[in-house]
């Protein structure tokens, strides 16, 4: 498979769960594993580094979850391409700057992923649309029980699997899910949620700008930790915080109804308007506009179709998916009229909001 | 307000996060955030960030010249980028990675998912320590003749175990 073909429908993935989930994105497993007896990636000569990609590639090629995959080298790509694999969270930002002696793996729906001589020899991590922790962990497990047959994977019997840093090593699992919380940041209650519901070792992002808005109002709720704990209490502890805070998120929305309800309409009508007849938008502008487009979809605004479209422009109007379009290096205020202009067309087929189904959809869901 | 990272330019992107109820910022200069990749609210980079400034710091009271016999690694390189060398530098820095451990995790005791090949040798303990158990009881009771036989057992097991 080549990487048009992995890249043609950044949707598609989200589209594959039988009812979008209105709140949680994502759901996202990581696992670090390292070979005996070779340096970590960050302390390894390339020569080094050369090897163990030259024996973990065998293993890879014979896993069953990535047959028909797309694997290259680090050093194949272009910094586009790459830059490409960071915004649809396939690579990290480190592993875009690796060169030779890396390489990365992807399933044909790309829904799992291998990083080779990232921070780690291995990092693999599966990828779930909507609230589903337990599959991701099951498939990427899956993955690695297969590839334990054929590699020796560093492991301390007290201590567990061995990472270059101490703060992956144990278990080696990161889990996390991508939460939309437009409801709680509007009304105001999202900080004090998140310190509600932290007090017992989850991390909750949110990557602010100077504001206290988060970019597209997206947050992540992982673990923290990686030892003490299996992986299953580590998973049951994210699971239960998740479902405290969508409860939170629902009744926010549901108080927003039914308390504000106009300044609701008109922040998601100005949306529309802004994204409808905008000529130039920034990428933050455009994500947090697009998650007030979001939020009036999971209330009724429009047809539910469409949040396939949303899911979509969220990561499609990224600078480098821009980029991707063209042939010529773009200036970022080229990228910015490309955004607004691509944003524009895709509206078009959209209705326009109608808010005033709001308070139903509301009362039905609850 | 000065970047967290380089300490030279002025901070643009502050980031927040929130650990057993405690909130944590870091202030990072457009140029250090983008080289982290902490703008992706979806990466771990913020996470692995914030940890590795605080293991720095746990590690940094320790001798910086202890070096790693098989990789050459030194505390002072930990101390740098919060990462090993690799996977003996765990039995070289043992203490200071064992107290380390103990601020950042929840235990000190793996209790997840063990590699098919350690499942097996853990197995083989065990059943050994078991036999040695037999063993014991068998030689107290003066019954000879099953001690010789667990004790050919445990000979066995020990010397496959070898093996592998
Ligand atoms: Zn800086
Ligand atoms: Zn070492």
């Amino acid at each position: 498979m080549n990487f048009d073909d992995l890249l043609h429908d950044p949707g598609e993935w989200l589209n594959s769960a039988p009812t979008a989930h209105p709140v949680v994105i994502s759901s996202r497993v990581r696992l670090a594993r390292n070979l005996v007896n070779h340096p970590f990636p960050g302390w390894a000569k390339k020569a080094e580094r050369i090897e163990v990609l030259h024996r973990i590639k065998p293993a890879l090629l014979s896993l069953p979850a990535l047959e028909h995959s797309f694997g290259s080298d680090m050093n194949e790509l272009s910094p586009v391409q790459k830059q490409i694999l960071v915004e649809r969270h396939l690579i990290s930002v480190e592993h875009a700057g690796k060169g030779v002696g890396s390489a990365v793996a992807i399933n044909a729906p790309a829904t799992i992923s291998i990083m080779v001589n990232e921070e780690d020899h291995l990092r693999m991590q599966a990828l779930r649309p909507g609230f589903d922790l337990d599959s991701a962990f099951d498939a990427i497990s899956l993955v690695d029980d297969q590839l334990d047959a054929q590699l020796e994977f560093a492991f301390d019997s007290d201590i567990g699997f061995l990472t270059a840093c101490p703060t992956n090593v144990g278990t080696g699992m990161r889990a996390s899910a991508m939460l939309h919380l437009p409801g709680l940041v509007l009304a105001d209650q999202i900080n004090q949620i998140i310190q509600s519901v932290n007090k017992i070792g989850l991390a909750v992002r949110g990557i602010h700008g100077e504001g206290t808005e988060a970019l597209g109002n997206l947050f992540q709720i992982s673990n923290q930790t990686t030892l003490g704990e299996s992986e299953y209490d580590i998973l049951r502890r994210l699971k239960e915080i998740i479902h405290t805070v969508i409860k939170h998120e629902h009744n926010a929305r549901r108080k927003l109804v039914s308390e504000k309800l106009a300044t609701l309409r008109d922040q998601v009508g100005r949306a529309y308007g802004i994204l409808c007849h905008s000529w130039s938008i920034s990428s933050k502008e455009a994500l947090n506009l697009l998650s007030l487009i979001k939020l009036g979809l999971d209330l009724g605004a429009f047809p539910k179709e469409f949040r396939r479209e949303v899911d979509a422009l969220m990561t499609t109007s990224q600078p480098a998916h821009l980029q991707k379009l063209t042939d010529e290096k773009l200036a970022a205020d080229e990228r910015d009229r490309l955004r607004a202009f691509i944003i524009r067309e895709k509206l078009k087929s959209f209705p326009s909001p109608d808010t005033s189904s709001f308070g139903e959809e509301q009362a039905a869901s609850a | 307000m000065l970047c967290d990272v380089c300490k030279k330019n002025t901070a643009t992107v502050f980031l927040t996060q929130i650990v057993d109820g405690k909130m944590q910022k870091v202030n990072l200069c457009e140029s250090c955030s983008k080289e982290k990749g902490v703008t992706d609210p979806t990466s771990f980079a913020f996470l692995d960030l914030l940890q590795g400034l605080g293991t720095a710091q746990v590690i940094a009271k320790t001798q910086p010249s202890l070096r790693c016999p098989t990789c050459g690694f030194s505390l002072g390189d930990f101390k740098k980028t919060g990462r090993l060398g690799c996977s003996r530098c765990f039995e070289t820095f043992s203490e200071n990675v064992a107290s380390l451990l103990k601020t950042v995790h929840r235990g000190t005791r793996h209790l997840g998912k063990i590699p098919n090949r350690s499942a097996q040798i853990r197995d083989v303990s065990r059943r050994i320590e078991v036999l040695q158990e037999d063993l014991r009881k068998a030689v107290d009771a003066e019954n000879y003749e099953s001690a010789a036989a667990i004790r050919d057992i445990i000979r066995q097991l020990q010397s496959s175990a070898s093996q592998n």
